[in-house]
């Protein structure tokens, strides 16, 4: 396998509702900011994949217009996955594995203000058994949670402490969009939203966009003093239907995180995608990540969601740490799908 | 470091305007059960598979490889999901190939398909442009102006788009997935069809269709396994341009000339009409066979309508396009440029029976999306690259 690196991250702030710019005009600075950071010249970038969902904007090939953020011009080698930017990464690390390309530029937008986001997604449920039923994302991440509590005996103490740390580390992440200072007790006084969970234990709704820029070996070295490697990584789905599989584990993850090394060596940060707060401590088991490893110091997903983003942005924050020298050995998980149904991890190492 | 791929597998629906016989896995599970059992091979075999589709709206359901998933036994596997507009058919199985070319899996099962039916493609496939009133007139709307222009430029006689037509429909009724089959299909009869966006008439059009293609890819270890001739990978390209710019050829334009160019290149090929024998290119609208025979080399610019008047892109003529029929006789929109490739990949296998050409040995696949600014190519050979 050929060393393949994250070298350059960009992303905007997430806000509620982003209704100045539009998906293009949300992108552009992101796609440049990444691009100049890595030192590459656009034209030198071998190959652009995007990851992005029609039914956010509403509309039909949103990504064809999101190509004016890159300038598609001579024509570019370019890719697109209705998915999370996450696998668009992985796409463009199988593109550099083949030797077709020593770099690849990663981007992923969303607006997820454009309808009811809840209610949106539902749409990604059996349409002929289930989704005509109507169950919006909250509700079923509540029925994950309370598979979870009964099964692993934590509570909802347990999940909002989850939901407090969360958005007290988001306050030093200027990109975030819910920061700020409760107490449990606090928390846990509000009202169900869907029992049992509260509204913080649900994330915000987020309008946002991030790229990456990986490079293969000494091109990677170029771009950056301290490339953040990709050691590991690997994603797996699971069963759709909710009677096949565990909610309270995630098996998925376990496998995809057993493939890309995680238990190889120490962990020394995790960012995980968790939009719900049971999901983190359903992710963490399943990784079997430690008490003591820091997990989302960014804030994670329960302080700045946009769909199709977020994922993305795990990789984006634990290659950062990585680059900056904060971390030598970090982890970053992306999920797709209701009740964490399909998990990918890469593990990012510094110093090689 | 780039491992040896193959097709081993090729599976199809019956395409037709409303399979109202089976649901999406239904749909999906008849290309797919096809394609396993052309390989020889069954669910624990395959490593990783690899969903392609047009916009989720045709159908209505958000992400369907979620839903998929059970249906194509996805559960412990690696499953992605590929959109590039009409091209996806084609960029989904070259997505697949790198997976098996980076050494990263050994069979990775492609699978397409669109249920148009399901939707309103015509207005699902209407871009509304910036600061432009949306027109609503699908790709037909948006395609007749450029093939007017094609006119123009080349002065290619009116009944060009004609025999294209002609000649397809005529190979469709050959193949037995096609959705459109006309037994008294005439010259006369494509003439007097109505005029939907001139020059297009109705049977210059494809259809919109219900179907999928499914295609098991493997590597030069996985592939001795499978008991059928194996249609080697030789190259796969893929190119995109912006939408609209000032100085854009949309008649012809770059991002195809310059895949093209690259996918000989891979392939080692100089002179692709006469090296390849024959060529499954993306044709919803007849007027797009010449068009894109110049924008792929196979003729010189302005001169492609020639290749259709002296019956050289002809079943029996010295470089066949589109023998199966093309889009033109099924267009499942998802599935189209898969199916292109898999065209190919089967007249190289000597499997495609009643339109097989006469010792194909070196074909290629080609579809294209968006505004003409998404393309995705493959040359498949009988012998290994």
């Amino acid at each position: 396998m050929r060393q393949v690196a994250v070298v350059s991250f960009a992303q905007s702030p997430s806000v509620r509702r982003e209704t100045d710019l539009n998906e293009v005009e949300m992108l552009m600075p992101v796609v440049h900011e990444a691009v100049a950071r890595s030192g590459l010249a656009m034209r030198e970038i071998g190959f652009t994949v995007s990851g992005s969902s029609d039914y956010l904007a509403g509309g039909p090939f949103s990504f064809v217009s999101a190509l004016d953020a890159v300038g598609a011009w001579p024509p570019i080698v370019e890719s697109h996955v209705e998915m999370d930017g996450a696998f668009a990464l992985y796409e463009a690390w199988v593109k550099l594995q083949t030797g077709e390309a020593d770099s690849a530029l990663v981007y992923a937008f969303g607006k997820s203000s454009l309808g009811d986001v809840a209610e949106v997604v539902t749409l990604q449920l059996d349409p002929y058994y289930v989704a005509p039923l109507w169950p919006d994302a909250v509700s079923l991440a509540a029925l994950q949670a309370r598979a979870f509590l009964e099964a692993s005996g934590k509570s909802e103490r347990d999940l909002a402490a989850v939901a407090v740390r969360s958005r007290r580390d988001a306050r030093k992440n200027p990109m975030a969009q819910l920061a700020g200072e409760w107490s449990v007790e606090d928390v846990l006084k509000d009202p169900y939203l869907v029992a049992p969970l509260r509204r913080h234990d649900c994330p915000p709704i987020s309008d946002g966009a991030a790229a990456i820029v990986l490079a293969a070996d000494d091109v990677a070295r170029r771009a950056c003093r301290r490339p953040a490697w990709i050691s590991g990584i690997d994603h797996r789905m699971e069963p759709h239907a909710l009677g096949l599989r565990d909610l309270a584990r995630s098996r998925s993850t376990a496998e995809a995180g057993e493939r890309a090394g995680v238990g190889r060596a120490a962990v020394d940060v995790a960012e995980l995608h968790a939009p719900f707060t049971h999901q983190e401590l359903i992710l963490r088991d399943a990784l079997r990540l430690d008490d003591r490893v820091p997990v989302n110091p960014s804030g994670g997903a329960l302080a700045a969601n946009p769909l199709m983003v977020a994922g993305l942005i795990r990789i984006g924050e634990a290659a950062r740490r990585v680059m900056e020298g904060d971390a030598t050995r970090a982890v970053a998980h992306a999920t797709s799908g209701p009740c964490l149904q399909q998990n990918l991890v890469c593990v990012l190492e510094g110093g090689r | 470091m780039s491992q040896r791929c193959a097709v081993v597998g090729i599976g199809q629906t019956k395409h037709d305007t409303m399979r109202v016989d089976v649901s999406l896995n239904g749909l999906v599970r008849e290309a797919v059960d096809r394609a396993m059992k052309d390989a020889d091979v069954s669910w624990k075999d395959i490593d990783a598979i690899v969903v392609g589709k047009a916009p989720d709206m045709f159908e209505g359901t958000m992400m369907p490889e979620l839903y998929l998933a059970d249906a194509l036994a996805a559960g412990g596997k690696p499953v992605l999901r590929v959109h590039t507009a009409g091209s996806v058919g084609g960029s989904t199985g070259i997505v697949a190939a790198s997976l098996i070319k980076a050494g990263v899996h050994e069979r990775v099962l492609v699978v397409t398909y669109e249920k148009q039916s399901e939707g309103n493609a015509m207005w699902a496939l209407t871009v509304r442009m910036p600061f432009q009133q949306a027109i609503v007139a699908g790709a037909g709307g948006y395609f007749a102006p450029l093939i007017r222009a094609y006119i123009a430029r080349s002065g290619a006689p009116a009944d060009t788009g004609i025999r294209v037509a002609l000649k397809d429909r005529q190979n469709g009724l050959k193949n037995p997935h096609s959705h459109l089959a006309f037994p008294d299909i005439s010259y006369e009869m494509i003439a007097d069809s109505p005029m939907l966006w001139d020059p297009i008439r109705y049977l210059e059009t494809c259809p919109s269709s219900d179907g999928a293609c499914a295609v098991v890819l493997a590597s030069e270890t996985a592939a001795r396994r499978s008991p059928g001739p194996a249609a080697w990978i030789h190259a796969t390209a893929m190119r995109s341009e912006p939408t609209m710019f000032a100085g854009r050829d949309d008649v012809n334009p770059r991002a195809g000339r310059d895949c093209a160019a690259e996918l000989y290149r891979h392939a080692g090929i100089t002179d692709p009409r006469r090296e390849l024998d024959c060529a499954e290119v993306y044709v919803p609208f007849s007027w797009y066979e010449p068009m894109w025979m110049e924008n792929l080399g196979f003729a010189p610019e302005g001169q492609g309508w020639r290749m259709t008047q002296d019956g050289v892109t002809a079943l029996d003529g010295d470089f066949p396009v589109n023998a199966s029929g093309g889009v033109l006789s099924s267009n499942p929109i998802g599935a189209s440029g898969l199916i292109r490739f898999a065209e190919a990949a089967l007249q190289v296998r000597g499997k495609a029976g009643a339109y097989q050409v006469d010792g194909a040995r070196k074909a290629m696949g080609h579809a294209y999306g968006g505004g003409s600014q998404f393309f995705a190519m493959w040359i498949v050979g009988n012998e290994k690259p």
